[in-house]
């Protein structure tokens, strides 16, 4: 859309690129999900460490699977919203030039969905303790 | 899923072309430019003032004495230009879609050519005349055919409106046929397959486009309907040629077909709301606006309503109408400017 948008009103090409970059937002939440994830694996022996160790990392296990699957799909969903919404807002800038900021504000609330599942992945993971460390 | 959100795949294959068409859109002349033009003393005034609008240069090589049909001509190319790069960037589905549109120039020009030929002119004479979005390739052979039903065999059963002929004319009924009811056969074949198509494209590109066919559709039938009062068709014939895709069907056209005089057609216009309207307060006096500029108005009100949907193939079937709407605005203007008679030059149809 901004390229098409672009031919005819020229001054919308870098102003709509924000839209794009909320975009990219929503990946950073990923890396930090990922990152998070990373840190609370550890080794454990199913044989010789004993039954509590045993279940907490499998309950470990299990919420990690949940969290990373959580913040992959409200991403997904994320992604989807500020483009659509995006590819209106650069379409209503090459109109009427006024209008861009009133539909960045709509685009700010489609992304804060992406930080929503961010949070609710950070909850599902706090205090996880697989391993013995 | 895909299907039950079309916002989320539409703009990989056309959001590039959509952007550009809403670009074009916002050319389309305004009320303040109409003022300007409706100000103008001559033809040289009018070019002047289109140059500042989206048109641009488009007159500026032409020789001097300006003739309305040099810019006629000019409007129609720089319609066509647009919209040949259109569909030549699109691909499916949107390439059908904007074929379909082209369809019905080609049926005009058909008609041109068929007439034409009955009437034994050349055919250099003819070609430069029909309308440039409808040309194709076989049009330079038409002169081979000396009879309709040659030119059939030979010409047309190449070209993709051959299937609107099957439908609806047999190879004798070509010969005998008046030209007219030719082309309203055919046109009725055709809005009635765009329309299924529309339909089966689903989503919002049926919501708005099929709620434009089927004014469209129920126009043709009223000016059939009032323009066959006093001529030979019968009304076994006229009924054929009613579309079948419009809120008039079923009912109303029944009714069409049997009224006898104005006030009869008036009468089944009432039973639906929004027609009643149209015929209300139309009329041949000096103040009124006529039924066809209602029609027209009310043709344009649609086009601008399919802009307001986004993801849908809509805006460019609107945009195509609303571009014509304003070449017949801007050529009456022009007449009105070049003969020097202003008493009706208002009587253009504002778009935005």
């Amino acid at each position: 859309s901004i390229l098409g948008g672009g031919v005819k009103a020229p001054r919308i090409k870098t102003k709509n690129l924000i839209s794009i970059i909320f975009c990219e937002a929503v990946a950073i939440y990923g890396i930090i999900m990922a990152i998070i994830i990373g840190q609370g694996i550890s080794a454990f022996d199913a044989e010789k460490d004993t039954d509590q160790i045993v279940r907490d990392s499998y309950d470990a296990g299990f919420r990690m699977f949940a969290a990373g699957v959580t913040v992959g799909v409200s991403n997904v969903a994320c992604g989807i919203t500020v483009g659509i919404v995006g590819s209106g807002a650069a379409l209503a800038d090459a109109q009427n030039s006024t209008l861009f900021v009133k539909i960045l504000i709509l685009e700010i609330f489609a992304s804060v969905i992406g930080l929503f599942g961010l949070i609710v992945g950070i909850l599902q993971i706090v205090g996880v303790k697989m391993g013995t460390k | 899923m895909m299907n039950y959100m079309p916002e989320m795949t539409f703009n990989v294959d056309h959001g590039y072309l959509e952007g550009l068409l809403r670009g074009f859109k916002s050319g389309i002349l305004r009320q303040n430019d109409y003022l300007n033009l409706v100000q103008c003393e001559t033809l040289e005034d009018l070019k002047l003032h289109l140059q500042s609008t989206d048109y641009g240069n488009f007159l500026a090589n032409e020789p001097s004495p300006l003739t309305v049909s040099v810019i006629d001509d000019k409007l129609k190319e720089k319609l066509v230009v647009e919209f040949q790069h259109l569909r030549n960037q699109c691909v499916e589905p949107l390439s059908t879609f904007l074929d379909y549109i082209t369809y019905s120039y080609m049926i005009d020009n058909i008609i041109l050519l068929i007439t034409g030929i009955l009437h034994q002119r050349p055919i250099n004479e003819l070609i430069p005349k029909c309308h440039p979005l409808g040309s194709f390739e076989q049009m330079e052979a038409i002169h081979i055919a000396s009879t309709p039903a040659e030119l059939y065999n030979a010409v047309l059963v190449d070209t993709p409106i051959a299937p609107y002929f099957l439908d609806c004319i047999s190879e004798q009924d070509l010969d005998e046929m008046n030209i007219e009811i030719i082309r309203n056969t055919l046109y009725k074949a055709y809005l009635e397959d765009f329309h299924s198509f529309c339909r089966e494209l689903g989503g919002a590109t049926a919501e708005a486009m099929c709620e434009a066919l089927a004014f469209e559709a129920d126009r043709r039938a009223f000016i059939i309907t009032i323009n066959s009062f006093g001529t030979e068709l019968t009304k076994e014939d006229r009924a054929k040629l009613y579309p079948r895709c419009g809120d008039l069907y079923p009912y109303g056209l029944q009714l069409l077909a049997k009224a006898d005089d104005y006030d009869q057609v008036r009468q089944v216009a009432d039973i639906y709301g929004h027609y009643k309207e149209l015929f209300e307060g139309s009329g041949t006096g000096p103040g009124e606006k006529t039924l066809e500029d209602k029609f027209f108005e009310q043709e344009v009100n649609f086009m601008k309503n399919s802009f307001m949907q986004q993801f849908q193939f809509g805006v460019f079937y609107a945009y195509v109408k609303l571009k014509e709407q304003e070449n017949r605005n801007i050529i009456w203007i022009a007449e009105c400017v070049a003969q020097r008679h202003r008493a009706k030059i208002d009587s253009y149809i504002p778009i935005f």
